[in-house]
């Protein structure tokens, strides 16, 4: 069911929301970018629809709320272990189409890949989604190409237009609080864009052969290996664990998982000292391989939503979907090679 | 031929090698303008002097060749640069009103270079609207980060932005990059203890560098402004030296404080028969012992509770 309300309306339906749930959207710190006077527009609390970032897009996506970036898993002791606490509350998550496509790819790591994550579920079970209309892409958006412009499984979808939002409202528990709030009900339909200014082709016959093309080679000297664009990206899921022992007392400690990335240094390093893809062009393949053929192969759909967060990223402007259209002429490089 | 050239220096005019012939002396704080200036600089250098115009070592423009004569209304072309850039002026068409305190220089700063804790320009423009115009010598520069690109460590006062670095640590994902930029690029005051890294506050400089290299913003800036504040850096023929740190962690309304604070100290002090009117601030303090210095220039300043004061200051510098 959709609603119309005036932003008095849709703050009152927050705080009622808020009794029970954390809301969770993109939000402007101000000051917080990495340049002096520049602000930082990442997920974070809020308790009114006006902290909501609707314009811009988020430089990290919401996916430090199913997989913090640093999440402690338990508490030890010499004998005994102590399961770190869940979420309490549950949550609502704003985010863009994209995203929540991107939201598909994490289940299907965290819960549909052999076995269920235990941390992962124990937060996704308790996770709402709010689609957020685009009504126009950014320079660097390809979602059109990748099929992520447009989402239906959503919770609740909500547009701003000329000052009055528009909410469509399809899980039943929400219903009551913006049906109670509304001016009017009516049919409501988020805005979806259907053309971006970057486009993507990805080869239907694209195989593993094109990790022998050199057009890998150029990474090399261009990449730093910051793991901005791993960091960003809304469907990364490598993690890393770390056992910290707390320097008053070392026979005590935790166990937390940090986000990890392809990209940067030590994430091939293995027991015995062994270290693999030390060029930064190989782990630039590893990653663009990942995204555009590994992760298709085992669930018949593409990993990368498209969003464009790594090229908005790169401080070396690397763009990712420049390198996926050279994938065709890399392709064709290995195979007249052959 | 008569010329009064004490009055002709402080119209910021100068005398030259040529008898009769001067050069204009334009200044630019914080050495940024609309481009359309530059077109009436144009115009005075081709009207009125040489055709040639010299980018000065401060910022400005100096535009040769100009007869005495001709100053009034050099003076009158003058007049849309002073007033587009903002100059304190006495009386307009009369050009400017005194040349002793100098043009307040700035390195491109915040509105371009992503190393800038600041908006340069910005801040050396509220510091010339402050102290100019004044007969003493003084000379204030500005700049972005401890890179000093503007070499602010060469002025009476150098003042150098500094970012105070804020650690999210749920945000830290090890990967070190703030630990190796800092070592190698800056002072190495962080290492990593339990894979998270450390701040030491003594040997931070307020670079910014972590905040740079942060891939997942887990530091950032305080959004309050700092600065680190270095004094009586000169050049010169009796004892050139760089300027020596005064105040860490310093805000702009106390800088402002403290510069104004020591016009006051120097027209007590100053050598009254110090040639021309004209004696580098450095040389009083020589004189007066730093102790007297600072009680002037601290003079109902409050410095922010993370202000970290050196004194005494002493100075090294060539001595011939």
């Amino acid at each position: 069911m959709g609603y119309q309300m005036d932003k008095q309306a849709i703050n009152r339906c927050f705080s009622e929301l808020s009794k029970e749930y954390i809301i969770y959207a993109p939000k402007c710190y101000e000051g917080k970018g990495a340049f002096s006077d520049t602000d930082l527009i990442r997920y974070g609390e809020v308790t009114t629809v006006d902290e909501i970032e609707f314009r811009e897009k988020s430089r990290f996506s919401f996916k430090e709320i199913l997989l913090p970036i640093s999440q402690t898993l338990f508490y030890f002791t010499e004998n005994e272990v102590k399961e770190a606490d869940g979420p309490k509350k549950s949550a609502i998550v704003f985010l863009r189409s994209c995203d929540l496509h991107a939201v598909k790819r994490l289940d299907a790591v965290y819960l549909n890949n052999a076995f269920e994550d235990y941390y992962y579920k124990r937060i996704r079970e308790k996770v709402h989604f709010v689609l957020m209309g685009c009504k126009e892409s950014f320079d660097s958006c390809f979602c059109v190409d990748m099929g992520t412009n447009r989402s239906e499984n959503y919770d609740m979808a909500m547009e701003e237009r000329d000052g009055m939002f528009y909410v469509d409202v399809k899980e039943e528990r929400f219903k009551e609080v913006f049906a109670s709030q509304a001016i009017k009900e009516e049919e409501v339909e988020v805005s979806y864009v259907t053309e971006t200014k970057t486009k993507v082709h990805i080869p239907e016959d694209l195989t593993s052969a094109v990790a022998k093309s050199t057009m890998w080679d150029e990474y090399d000297s261009r990449c730093i290996a910051c793991g901005r664009c791993n960091f960003s990206c809304p469907t990364c899921t490598c993690f890393t664990m770390q056992d910290i022992f707390y320097t008053d007392n070392g026979k005590v400690g935790e166990r937390r998982r940090v986000q990890a990335s392809c990209m940067v240094d030590g994430f091939t390093d293995v027991a015995g000292g062994g270290s693999y893809r030390q060029k930064k062009g190989q782990r630039m393949r590893f990653k663009v391989l990942h995204k555009a053929l590994d992760f298709k192969k085992r669930n018949g759909y593409q990993m990368c939503v498209g969003c464009g967060r790594c090229d908005d990223v790169c401080p070396e402007y690397i763009s990712f979907s420049h390198c996926l259209n050279r994938l065709e002429e890399g392709m064709k490089e290995v195979s007249d090679n052959e | 031929m008569d010329m009064n050239t004490k009055k002709l220096k402080k119209n910021a005019f100068r005398v030259t090698k040529v008898r009769g012939v001067t050069a204009s002396r334009i200044r630019v704080p914080g050495g940024h303008m609309d481009a359309k200036y530059l077109s009436q600089i144009q115009k005075i250098a081709e009207t009125y002097g040489n055709g040639t115009v010299h980018i000065t070592n401060r910022q400005g423009f100096e535009v040769p060749g100009i007869r005495f004569e001709d100053m009034p209304k050099v003076n009158e072309m003058l007049q849309p640069i002073i007033e587009g850039l903002e100059i304190n002026q006495v009386e307009p068409n009369t050009g400017y009103p005194a040349s002793g305190t100098r043009n307040v220089i700035g390195c491109i700063g915040n509105r371009v270079c992503p190393f800038a804790c600041y908006d340069t320009t910005a801040l050396a423009q509220r510091i010339e609207k402050e102290i100019f115009p004044n007969d003493l010598h003084f000379k204030v520069a500005v700049t972005g980060c401890p890179n000093d690109c503007a070499k602010v460590r060469m002025h009476d006062f150098g003042i150098m932005g500094m970012a105070l670095p804020m650690f999210e640590p749920e945000r830290c994902i090890s990967c070190g990059a703030c630990v190796r930029a800092c070592k190698k690029k800056s002072t190495e005051a962080l290492k990593p203890v339990n894979f998270r890294p450390q701040r030491d506050a003594d040997k931070c400089i307020g670079c910014g560098e972590c905040v740079l290299n942060c891939p997942t913003s887990a530091w950032t800036r305080d959004t309050k402004k700092y600065f680190r504040l270095t004094l009586m850096g000169r050049s010169g023929k009796k004892n050139p030296r760089l300027g020596e740190d005064f105040i860490k962690w310093v805000d702009a309304d106390s800088i402002v404080k403290i510069i104004k604070n020591t016009y006051d100290y120097v027209k007590e002090y100053i050598d009254k028969d110090a040639p021309g009117g004209k004696e580098h601030i450095g040389y009083i303090i020589d004189r007066t012992g730093f102790e007297e210095f600072k009680k002037w220039a601290l003079k109902d300043v409050e410095l922010p509770e993370c202000a970290q004061v050196s004194t005494p200051v002493y100075w090294k510098g060539i001595k011939y």
